[in-house]
């Protein structure tokens, strides 16, 4: 499988990360490239092959269904580029 | 570089519980070597009021027979962990400024534990890279240096800030972290010591996340015994990590010197890579015969998913990062690019504050998990994972305890090599003998087993089994004792 242009132009809108024209060709050649090599996967059988689902065969620990930090709004909105009263600053979204 | 600063921690250790010098004099030694070697841009932030404070309140418990494990030891912190009000950026533009109201689970433990934190260490942006060129604060410099050459070399990635501090004396040892090499290739390429525990065996809490089902932290140290004793503090059971593992952290150090007769190593068939450098075989060859003279059983083992382990790792580790790094959007820190409309703020922020190499791999792994290629593309690779897990626990049930390997495919590259980054696969590659270890979730440790034919530090490798890092670290020993110690001459104070 490979991209084209408008392929790469709508990946990098579904990363939210700005490309310039010129900058398409040159990725769409780095990622076909990237995409080529991976393509070796194909000859290896998977077929009746479970994904790994976790490297570590453990089980999910419980913890009791409490409380146990929080409380400090102006911690968490401390390293924000904009933030008014504890709140994140962003545009205007809602007309 | 002082006398002091010489001393491995073990050393460092027991001098300063015998009270033959001061935590503070261990620390302002430290910090000279630091301030004398700042052409190597090993350290990204220097914080040695910081370090006279722990120093001294180190010396204050020692003082009252209170001393910790790690008590006075100076050691450097590879930014991507979290440092309580100290900057930590995972050495992106993305993350301006930002510095965090919590400590990682890691750091955590090494200050409670009595270390003193000297400042915070370069690496490759958000640990993706293999040479430490992709830091928003520029490459840093391999002390190591050609015989007769001044040519400078990278330090291998993404933990190249750790490795080269630990080489060059500015700090007793080092945290580093280790998604498909990160660890093990900057030490082979620095003649230091590097394990990536099991996954699970650390804490990843408060550790900027790159691949989440890969990531795992571990120590770089100058010797085999202080990676043990590092690997001792850092590792814990958290209860703010749920993949963390409940099993008791065992005392490493305790292992070793003990002999290694009867154990059986295992010697990978698939490791041995079409024009491999003859350097690489040699010294393959001869980790061999060291391990065969010190008693142990050598079998010929065969891992037949090996060459698939490295194209498997470029869907995961890129599919895990596409969301991972979807939280640096400009609100709630770092670096914000305005825009005409949020959607056109988010793009602006993402474009300029990730490095090329990063939005590759956004783009990667926004792409395979994008409707349609999902199965093709990542559960394929999970697949893959699988029959690669599935190869390593079938020569573990065969009674092997340890699996040699090299540690990289070459000895430290230089900075900026045109071949090297001629295309982002070439990089890529250099993970080739790592990078399985990641995809099995097992330990591995890289330890200095020679020079190659320029005078540059070469690394073998040692597999384990889950949780048993004890065993590598008594392997290691052996190579250790047989190889002797590496030193880099001292051109850069």
């Amino acid at each position: 499988m490979s991209v084209d242009q408008a392929t790469v132009r709508r990946i990098a809108r579904l990363a939210r990360i700005r490309i310039s024209d010129n900058e398409v060709p040159k990725l769409e050649g780095e990622l076909n490239h990237i995409l080529g090599w991976i393509e070796m996967l194909e000859e290896v059988d998977t077929d009746n092959v479970e994904p790994m689902t976790s490297v570590v065969e453990t089980s999910m620990r419980l913890r009791a269904d409490e409380v146990n930090d929080g409380g400090y709004a102006d911690r968490v909105t401390g390293n924000a580029p904009a933030s008014d009263e504890n709140f994140f600053m962003v545009p205007k979204v809602v007309e | 570089m002082s006398d002091l600063s010489k001393l491995t921690i073990a050393q460092a250790r027991d001098a300063l519980s015998k009270g033959q010098f001061k935590a503070v004099e261990l620390a302002e030694a430290y910090i000279s070597a630091m301030e004398a070697a700042r052409s190597l841009n090993a350290y990204i932030v220097e914080t040695p009021d910081k370090a006279r404070k722990m120093a001294a309140a180190s010396d204050e418990r020692i003082a009252r027979g209170e001393a910790g494990p790690l008590e006075g030891i100076p050691l450097g912190i590879k930014d991507l962990f979290a440092t309580q009000g100290i900057h930590t950026q995972a050495c992106s533009h993305i993350l301006d400024q930002f510095k965090p109201a919590y400590e990682s689970t890691v750091t955590a433990n090494l200050w409670e534990d009595g270390a003193v934190m000297l400042g915070k260490l370069n690496m490759d942006e958000f640990a993706m890279g293999s040479s430490n060129e992709t830091s928003y604060y520029g490459p840093v410099k391999n002390p190591w240096r050609a015989e007769g050459s001044n040519a400078d070399l990278v330090p291998g990635g993404s933990s190249g800030g750790s490795a080269a501090a630990v080489a060059a004396h500015i700090c007793a040892g080092a945290t580093a972290t280790d998604t498909g090499g990160s660890i093990r290739q900057p030490a082979a390429f620095t003649g230091t010591v590097g394990i990536k525990p099991t996954y699970g065996r650390v804490s990843r809490w408060g550790t900027v996340a790159f691949a989440s089902s890969l990531d795992q932290a571990g120590p770089i140290a100058r010797d085999v015994r202080d990676a043990a004793i590092l690997l001792k503090s850092i590792a814990s059971v958290d209860p703010k990590d749920t993949t963390s593992v409940d099993i008791e952290v065992p005392d490493y150090e305790a292992v070793i010197g003990n002999s290694i007769k009867g154990m059986k190593i295992g010697i990978p068939a698939e490791y041995r890579m079409d024009g491999m450098p003859d350097d690489i075989e040699a010294l393959w060859q001869k980790g061999i015969d060291w391990l065969r003279d010190a008693g142990a059983e050598i079998v010929n083992i065969s891992l037949p998913h090996t060459k698939y382990a490295l194209p498997a790792y470029y869907i995961v580790a890129p599919a895990e990062a596409s969301s991972n790094l979807a939280r640096y959007d400009g609100v709630r820190y770092g670096l914000r690019v305005p825009g005409d409309d949020i959607v056109s703020m988010y793009e602006n922020t993402r474009a300029e504050g990730f490095g090329a190499e990063v939005r590759r791999r956004i783009m990667i792994g926004t792409y395979v998990l994008s409707a349609g290629y999902y199965d093709a593309y990542y559960v394929k690779a999970q697949k893959v994972r699988t029959l690669i897990k599935q190869d390593f626990e079938t020569s573990f049930a065969d009674g092997v305890d340890a699996i040699l390997t090299p540690a990289t495919p070459s000895a430290a590259f230089g900075i900026a090599d045109q071949d090297m980054s001629s295309v982002p696969v070439k990089m890529y590659l250099n993970d080739i003998f790592t990078v399985t270890v990641n995809m099995a979730g097992l330990p591995g440790i890289a330890v200095p087993a020679g020079l190659d034919a320029n005078g540059l530090p070469l690394g073998l490798q040692l597999i384990g089994r889950p949780f048993d890092e004890a065993t590598l670290f008594q392997i290691g020993k052996v190579l250790e004792d047989q190889a002797g110690r590496f030193e880099a001459k001292n051109w850069w104070s």
